[in-house]
């Protein structure tokens, strides 16, 4: 067994999970690769949304992809940063915005 | 920025083209990790592959240039001495005067620092070929005085001008071939612009070639053309014609990185992940013939670096005759996957 949870070489890897059950990797990767397609949203758009929900969930695989898939889209760091900064912003704010529920359930207890 | 040293001046072991042959045909490869390339290509029946047409004749002038590129497959550079001299030159026109190709390429080094390039030009354009292409750095127009009068000369013979430009910002350029590099870019495609190229009605072409700055591979040529258009447009008033994606062989300087920022095995992934049998159909090598600036036949420019001569009895230009080389076995090896990756990738932008 591999000494750490993540070794990068398992992402080239990913494609194997068909192996254990054809037909839901099948219909995920069908699905995954349609969602990426040019759309209403351009596929550079998606490259850097991708880019932020991967740090937001912190996947390391997803991050290394679509790093990569940015560098080949022509994306730059500066973008590729600001999108990291609005997932950022959205797992800041939806942790403050509980905030609120404290202040109710507070306000609620207090006399 | 000191300029870097080429392979060769530093003595690497990377130089030996046979070192990279036997790299790369060692590690994934002899583990069976990852199929050899004559595996693959024989999947689909194209093993050994063959040459179609004769199409385009590629002459490499000299490894000799001004910039020292991070990527280069040639590993040229200022130390590099090799140059194609008037002997060859003469023998090469001969060819081009009899040969059945529409298309004359001209690359280096930087191929104007060939001090019989312009004689050599005068030459070639005289003997009807269609399309007359230089492959220029841009840099050099504006490296000494010398050259700053090259956009003129190209205008006069109706050359057909490729340049390398590897993004449409400063640092990603920059970074992959010197500092400067970017800025000097800039002001040569405005001369070139300002002579006529890539303006409507003088039907002289100046097309750019954009190869990644890093260890991925280009995307869609199409969308790229795109964004390089509109930000050329947008920030310099620049026109062009059309852009080449070329996708980085694993070769030369190139291997070199690739295996000091450990990106070796992952980019031989990434290209043999993204193998395209279309793309095998119409490689440059079935179409091209690589003259070497000592007068060597390869199958394609990366085979010439690597050192890999033609399979026929006909090797060098004296010798020179269409219909044998024609009959050739193409040789090839695990770099060729960076020319069946994806859209596939030429000398020309995308194949497939």
């Amino acid at each position: 067994m591999s000494k750490t949870y993540y070794d990068p070489a398992d992402l080239r890897k990913f494609g194997n999970i068909s192996e254990w059950n054809e037909e839901l990797g099948s219909k995920f990767f069908d699905y995954y690769g349609k969602v990426f397609e040019e759309g209403a949203l351009s596929a550079r758009e998606k490259s850097l949304i991708a880019l932020a929900v991967s740090h937001v969930v912190q996947c390391p695989y997803c991050i290394d992809a679509y790093t990569k898939d940015g560098l080949q889209r022509g994306i730059d760091k500066k973008e590729m940063m600001e999108a990291v900064h609005v997932g950022a912003a959205i797992k800041s704010g939806a942790t403050l915005v509980h905030g609120v529920q404290m202040m109710n359930k507070y306000d609620k207890l207090s006399m | 920025m000191a300029l870097l040293k080429s392979l060769a001046a530093r003595k690497d072991d990377l130089s030996n083209p046979a070192n990279q042959l036997k790299f790369l045909s060692n590690g994934i490869f002899k583990k069976g990790e990852l199929p050899l390339f004559k595996d693959k290509i024989a999947e689909t029946n194209h093993f050994p592959l063959k040459p179609k047409k004769l199409e385009i004749l590629q002459l490499n002038l000299g490894y000799m240039c001004n910039q020292v590129c991070s990527h280069c497959h040639v590993d040229a550079g200022p130390d590099r001495k090799e140059i194609m001299t008037k002997e060859t030159m003469e023998q090469c026109l001969e060819v081009i005067r009899n040969t059945g190709a529409h298309t004359l390429d001209l690359t280096g080094g930087a191929p104007e620092m060939n001090p019989n390039f312009r004689w050599f030009v005068e030459e070639a354009s005289k003997a009807g070929i269609k399309d007359f292409i230089v492959r220029s750095n841009l840099t050099i127009i504006l490296a000494n005085k010398k050259y700053h009068d090259l956009p003129e000369f190209f205008k006069k013979h109706k050359v057909h001008v490729a340049s390398s430009l590897p993004f449409y910002k400063r640092d990603k350029t920059d970074k992959q071939r010197g500092e400067g590099v970017f800025d000097k870019s800039i002001k040569a495609l405005q001369m070139l612009n300002a002579v006529g190229y890539a303006q409507e009605g003088t039907g002289l072409k100046l097309d750019l070639v954009y190869n990644p700055s890093g260890a991925f591979l280009p995307t869609n040529q199409e969308a790229l053309q795109n964004d390089f258009k509109v930000a050329l447009k947008e920030d310099f008033n620049i026109d062009f014609n059309s852009l080449f994606a070329i996708t980085n062989l694993p070769i030369s300087r190139f291997l070199e990185y690739l295996i000091a920022s450990e990106n070796y095995e992952d980019y031989m992934y990434a290209l043999v992940e993204a193998y395209n049998p279309t793309a095998v159909e119409n490689v440059m090598c079935t179409n091209t013939i690589s003259i070497s600036w000592d007068g060597w036949l390869y199958d394609c420019d990366f085979n010439q670096m690597l050192g890999l001569k033609v399979d026929s009895k006909v090797q060098h230009i004296s010798d020179y005759n269409e219909d044998l080389l024609n009959d050739r076995n193409i040789i090839i090896s695990q770099h060729c996957y960076g020319c069946t990756a994806g859209a596939g990738s030429s000398c020309q932008g995308t194949v497939a």
